[in-house]
């Protein structure tokens, strides 16, 4: 999971104190693990370091001063690099996957895009499995299924999820008509 | 391959090289609603293309269209440089049955018929004798492995024997192209991948190219590429 470029697509629509991102962060992709207030602040110093984040402003009050965090050109342009990027198809691959549908979604960006680059980067690795099947042993048959099977699965997933897109998308030229 | 009027010396429009079917700019209604809207693609000959989508997105319409058995409300398929509209009823028939093989999800073969009769029809329907159809149809059901049903009704078969046959008759005639219609959606996983296994396998071996309609990504993964249908349209992966 690349917390860093996630919470660059939590900063995008305005910018958030790091308290706000890591709460937003755990309802939005955190599942059963919420991530640590460390890893967010540690990981908003890196971004700030490599310029694709900035403070907008800096707050004071009774308790310890709150940062503003913006997200920088830089780290906007970063961030579409990485949406626009497939994920190698495996399973560490999977929750990014879901991440990068989730926020461009909520960005308004072309998550069909997304999701078609991926279908085609796990074909690809769905061809080479099933030459390797035909090629090989039991053994090789039965690893391959394996992972076959985990792949159509996330191809599934992915068609369900192009055909919700399309409907949220047919219901919101709907209300905006 | 059995000879066609597209074997002899006939006037051909030009042609991609190396395309051995193109579609070009396909339009497709069936009353309110719009299976392709505008729809180019080309297949090079020996190609195995998977034709992916949701349902209703138009990919069987594509197949339908591209194996001439539906004419576009627009736009043109052509086969081997020839328009496929310009060819009579009985050249198109002709065609279909010479050098187009298909595979459907079922209902294919007459139930009432034995497997050496059902892959024997086309040779018969081209012309061929009893004894030779049956010398042809029998050797196509041993290389899918279901001469030890040759005898049996159609319709006394399991799926996978039943499609197994259905590939045989696809191929039996040596056709350029052979269209397949959600050839596996009826069988379990292991008959599925037999079935896959065997239909691009001798497909391969004799160049012959293949245009699959699946929804499954596994069935599709014997493919050397995919068109991805989305409302009628091609969806552009950039990832090929």
């Amino acid at each position: 999971m690349s917390l860093a470029h996630t919470l660059l697509g939590l900063l995008e629509d305005h910018p958030r104190h790091g308290y706000e991102l890591k709460h937003l962060y755990d309802e939005r992709f955190g599942g059963s693990q919420e991530v640590k207030f460390g890893q967010v602040y540690t990981t908003l110093a890196r971004m700030r370091r490599d310029g694709l984040v900035d403070i907008s402003a800096v707050e004071s009050g009774a308790g310890p001063e709150r940062k503003l965090y913006l997200v920088t050109p830089s780290g906007v342009a970063d961030l579409e690099r990485w949406l626009g990027e497939p994920e190698p198809p495996e399973t560490y691959g999977r929750k990014i996957l879901f991440s990068k549908v989730v926020l461009a979604l909520m960005s308004g960006r072309p998550a069909h895009e997304i999701l078609d680059t991926q279908r085609a980067a796990h074909l690809i690795r769905m061809r080479e499995l099933t030459e390797r099947k035909r090629r090989g042993d039991l053994a090789d048959a039965l690893a391959c299924d394996f992972e076959l099977f985990h792949l159509e699965a996330d191809i599934k997933w992915i068609e369900l999820a192009g055909a919700r897109v399309e409907r949220i998308a047919a219901e919101l030229d709907e209300e905006t008509s | 391959m059995i000879e066609t009027e597209l074997d002899g010396n006939q006037e051909h429009t030009a042609a991609p090289e190396g395309a051995l079917l193109v579609a070009s700019d396909l339009h497709k209604r069936f009353g309110r609603s719009t299976a392709l809207a505008g729809l180019s693609v080309e297949v090079r000959g020996g190609e195995v293309v998977a034709v992916l989508g949701p349902s209703g997105s138009g990919k069987s319409t594509l197949l339908l269209c591209l194996a001439g058995i539906i004419p576009p409300d627009q736009g043109a398929v052509l086969y081997r440089g020839r328009t496929l509209a310009s060819l009579s009823d009985s050249n198109l028939t002709r065609l279909r049955r010479d050098e187009f093989g298909f595979v459907f999800q079922f209902g294919q073969l007459v139930p009432e018929l034995t497997a050496v009769d059902n892959v024997s029809l086309p040779l018969r329907l081209a012309g061929l004798k009893r004894h030779d159809a049956a010398v042809r149809a029998c050797e196509w059901l041993a290389r899918l492995d279901v001469d030890d049903v040759m005898d049996q009704r159609a319709g006394e078969m399991s799926g996978g024997q039943a499609q197994r046959i259905a590939v045989a008759r696809a191929l039996v005639t040596g056709p350029r192209v052979v269209f397949a219609d959600e050839p596996t959606g009826s069988l379990d996983s292991l008959n599925g991948e037999l079935v896959m296994n065997l239909m691009v396998g001798a497909a391969r071996d004799q160049g012959t190219t293949v245009v699959l309609v699946t929804h499954e990504a596994r069935v599709a993964a014997y493919a050397d590429r995919e068109l991805v249908v989305r409302d009628g349209m091609l969806a552009e992966p950039s990832v090929s």
